[in-house]
């Protein structure tokens, strides 16, 4: 089970749902209320904290990035189109920001040096009982960070959006703008090259 | 078409079956074609294992949590960024319109005097023309060229 799977806005949502709902709230927004736009921030801020977390793998980074998103999205209402998701038109400013992070400051690398993993393994705890399981089980959940930290943005998001926060191949496809074609091909992609990375421990 | 790129195409297909089967996005038409394909081929049932085992991998990891009161301030942090950035916006715009105005009266007092050589008084006009060129081009530049720039994001 996914620690983010309490947020009811990542189970496998159909857009078109979301869509029927959110369209009086982002027309308000239009109209500069606020309120309604606190409403639409509190609906999706997990959702877009744990989307910036998994492309930038920094809690600060996350922090900060998805709220910069929102307030510049607040600002840029006049361009929301109602008739689609909210999230899908503000995942763009997030994912432009999370990508463009790299290009100032640190490297990724060097904050993720400096900070606890933004992943865990949920079989670190798991063989409590069994010393030698349990030593085989952390060096596997281990590799499997650095092994999903050494992954590409584009290869590391499309893991995150699948994996982590349990999106469905359609709703990736909707997010991201791509067919869904080329969500099942950038996950063998991303999948291929953690089989590679963790070659002897598989 | 080749018989080589006819493979290529049939390779994408199945891998394209094995994440949907993964996934669990498949149907059984699907799973049964998939299953058909790895029956056929000894190297792709070895890379259906290995993604396998990706997946139990990956399906293991989770996020790590952030702390509760991230949650119940979030809102009002982004609330202060927007208020922020209008005062900054407020800011920027007397101070534009003050600093301009003190320039102003710094030049007509400095052209008022009597004994002060004209190319002075020339060379204080030119440079105080070309400072206010300068801002307006600067600012011209941040709210509008930039906005308008279809590849200001692209990563160079």
């Amino acid at each position: 089970m996914s620690a983010i799977d309490e947020s009811p806005d990542f189970s496998a949502h159909h857009y078109a749902n979301a869509v029927s709902g959110e369209r009086a709230i982002v027309l308000r927004v239009q109209a500069g209320d606020q309120q309604a736009f606190g409403e639409l921030v509190m609906k999706y801020m997990q959702r877009a904290y744990y989307g910036a977390l998994g492309l930038t793998g920094s809690h600060d980074d996350a922090l900060e990035l998805s709220q910069e998103a929102f307030a510049r999205a607040f600002r840029a209402r006049a361009t929301i189109d109602p008739e689609l998701p909210f999230y899908t038109w503000y995942y763009q400013i997030l994912q432009r920001l999370c990508f463009n992070l790299g290009r100032d400051g640190k490297t990724r690398r060097e904050k993720l040096a400096e900070q606890n993993s933004w992943l865990v393994a949920e079989a670190e705890s798991r063989q409590p009982h069994n010393p030698e399981t349990q030593l085989q089980q952390e060096q596997l959940a281990a590799c499997s960070r650095a092994a999903i930290e050494s992954l590409g943005n584009t290869e590391r998001e499309i893991i995150v959006l699948r994996e982590l926060q349990d999106m469905s191949y359609q709703d990736i496809a909707t997010l991201l703008d791509i067919p869904i074609g080329t969500v099942m091909s950038r996950l063998y992609t991303a999948r291929k090259r953690l089989a590679t990375q963790l070659a002897d421990l598989l | 078409m080749t018989n080589k790129t006819d493979f290529e195409v049939e390779m994408e297909r199945v891998r394209g079956l094995m994440m949907a089967a993964l996934d669990n996005e498949c149907s059984a038409a699907e799973r049964q074609a998939l299953q058909q394909a790895l029956q056929q081929n000894p190297e792709l049932q070895r890379e259906w294992r290995e993604l396998q085992r990706v997946k139990e991998v990956t399906t293991m990891m989770s996020v790590r949590k952030p702390p509760e009161e991230v949650w119940s301030s979030y809102w009002a942090q982004v609330y202060a960024r927007n208020e922020r950035k209008v005062a900054w916006i407020l800011v920027s715009v007397g101070a534009v319109i003050l600093l301009s105005w003190g320039l102003w009266q710094g030049v007509l007092q400095v052209l008022a005097e009597l004994d002060m050589p004209d190319f002075i008084k020339l060379a204080i006009g030119a440079l105080s023309v070309g400072t206010v060129i300068l801002a307006v081009s600067v600012v011209r530049e941040k709210l509008f060229v930039n906005k308008h720039d279809p590849y200001k994001d692209i990563e160079r």
